[in-house]
């Protein structure tokens, strides 16, 4: 398994989940764990997902991301997940 | 499961807090580059670096997308080249300038002289080529070692420095003296520092290693918002899991980046370095601390402290930490720094004592064109005499900017950013810095 993490943030609209989850659907990527908030009026997402599937190479995962933040109007990066436990869990 | 709230904290320290890795070094060994003449010696130093670095921008790229954090530099370090030049150092300097140029760093540092006892036939030849290299040079750094806690201080390595770098302010005159700010002049030098421009590679290493210095003042400072009132007690502790989540990421990024480069990781170099962007500034973390400004009484005491705090939390983060390791406090280099000095609350005599307690020394300081050259060297020799006597890394990269005098400013631009000119004591020591010799090591240095 290849986590990583997805975070969308901006302003709170309708359709941001269909389409965010519909764009890892057609990259195979499969989505483990949601959480999704408002924090003082931002729209935040953070989806927790395995990269296992998926043919396209991190770069290209990231840029059709970020394009599709675009064009919905929010934030959307994706990292990988180590990256959280190493700054979190000793 | 990492919360929520963790996850949210990482993002915003990335996003707002200008956290960053700020470099990846590799360091090659070059020492097996020597040949008969200059001209072979060139044309080995090229190929090896070219064909050792051809992926270290890539990787760094590769780790930067994964992983969300900006990997700011990919930068080179190498053997001190006065080990492997002859007669004409210059061929060998344009070699490495052009390496670097090639695998797409910024810099290059090494075009270095370890002379704290003695200098060699090559070094001296080497010193005496720095002020041209530095002028015809883009991306080449270097340094000079002049002192170390075992061996005292090479008075005669001093004073040359001090003519060295006042010739290189004259020949960069058109951009500044840009030429100064490659060259450190250090006492206790170490040999895995992957920041520039002092990183060399030094002959105890392996052959290539890969070396990353963290950074973070913002996300320091940011903490230390949180405590504003409380004691100091909550305020080192504060720094120290703050500096522990930093190095963690820096770990990460050693480990990752030697596996793909196929090259050992050497060490993480905890240190907080600023950069002239608002809100990645070390000065500002002696602010939040209560301090009207970097230089108001306290400042010492309150460095002191962070860097201590910035170690303790760092050093159970990583496997191994090395480098420099600590609080840099380069003023043209930290908004902080520069809005002190240009309101005359910071001074060089300030700033010295601060080196006493931070992780290095006297730097990025521009001072008058008409410095004399002594008076230069003055400044190195108190330093290094500073580094002596307490054991540790110091360091002197300081700008006599031609033509400039107190109250104007030069202007870099990028990462070296800006600097008003500071006030130098101009008292005349001429007949101290021409007596040369060595000032012997002291008693501490017995410790066998």
């Amino acid at each position: 398994m290849q986590k990583a993490l997805v975070s969308v943030t901006g302003q709170d609209k309708v359709g941001i989940i269909a389409k965010v989850s519909t764009a890892l659907c057609e990259q195979n990527i499969n989505i483990l764990d949601i959480s999704q908030t408002i924090l003082s009026g931002c729209f935040t997402m953070l989806m927790v997902v395995d990269l296992q599937g998926t043919q396209e190479s991190f770069q290209q995962i990231a840029d059709r991301l970020a394009e599709l933040g675009g064009n919905i109007g929010v934030m959307i990066s994706i990292q990988r997940m180590d990256l959280f436990a190493a700054m979190h869990r000793v | 499961m990492i919360e929520t709230n963790e996850i949210l904290q990482t993002i915003h320290m990335i996003q707002e807090q200008h956290f960053d890795i700020r470099t990846v070094t590799m360091g090659i060994n070059l020492l097996d580059c020597r040949k008969n003449t200059d001209a072979e010696t060139a044309e080995c130093v090229y190929d090896k670096i070219t064909r050792l670095a051809r992926d270290l921008v890539k990787v760094g790229r590769d780790l930067e997308s994964e992983l969300g954090v900006p990997i700011v530099n990919k930068r080179l370090s190498v053997t001190p080249a006065s080990m492997i030049t002859g007669s004409d150092p210059m061929r060998i300097a344009v070699a490495l300038d052009q390496a670097a140029g090639d695998v797409g760093v910024n810099l290059i540092g090494g075009y270095s002289a370890l002379m704290h006892k003695g200098s060699t036939v090559a070094e001296n030849i080497l010193l005496d080529s720095m002020p041209e290299v530095f002028s015809k040079t883009e991306r080449l750094c270097g340094s000079v070692n002049v002192g170390s806690t075992r061996s005292g201080i090479n008075m005669d390595a001093v004073r040359r420095m001090g003519a060295i770098i006042k010739r290189t302010a004259e020949l960069t005159a058109q951009q500044d003296s840009f030429g100064c700010a490659k060259i450190v002049v250090f006492a206790n030098a170490v040999e895995d520092n992957p920041f520039m421009a002092g990183a060399f590679h030094g002959v105890g290493e392996p052959e290539c290693v890969v070396n990353v210095g963290v950074s973070g003042p913002g996300v320091v400072q940011r903490a230390l918002e949180a405590v504003r009132g409380q004691p100091f007690d909550i305020v080192a502790e504060t720094i120290k899991r703050t500096a522990f989540k930093i190095t963690r990421v820096g770990e990460l990024v050693a480990q990752e980046a030697g596996k793909r480069l196929g090259v050992p990781f050497g060490i993480v170099d905890l240190s907080l370095a600023p950069t002239p962007a608002r809100g990645d500034s070390v000065a500002y973390i002696l602010k939040e601390m209560g301090l009207e400004m970097a230089g108001a009484p306290g400042t010492t005491a309150a460095l002191a402290m962070l860097n201590d705090m910035v170690k303790k939390g760092g050093v159970m983060a990583s496997s191994h930490v090395g480098g420099l390791s600590g609080a840099f406090i380069p003023v043209s280099e930290d908004i902080g720094m520069i809005e002190a000095a240009a309101a005359d609350c910071l001074t060089i005599e300030k700033l010295e004592a601060m080196t006493c307690v931070c992780s290095v020394g006297l730097d990025m300081i521009a001072i008058p064109g008409d410095t004399s050259a002594n008076t230069i060297a003055g400044i190195i020799a108190d330093e290094a005499a500073i580094g002596m006597v307490n054991n540790k890394t110091t360091a002197v990269r300081v700008i006599p900017a031609v033509g400039k005098k107190v109250g104007d400013s030069i202007n870099f631009g990028g990462l070296f950013g800006y600097a008003p000119i500071m006030k130098v004591n101009t008292a005349n020591n001429d007949a101290f810095i021409e007596r040369g010799g060595r000032i012997p090591a002291p008693l501490h240095s017995l410790r066998n």
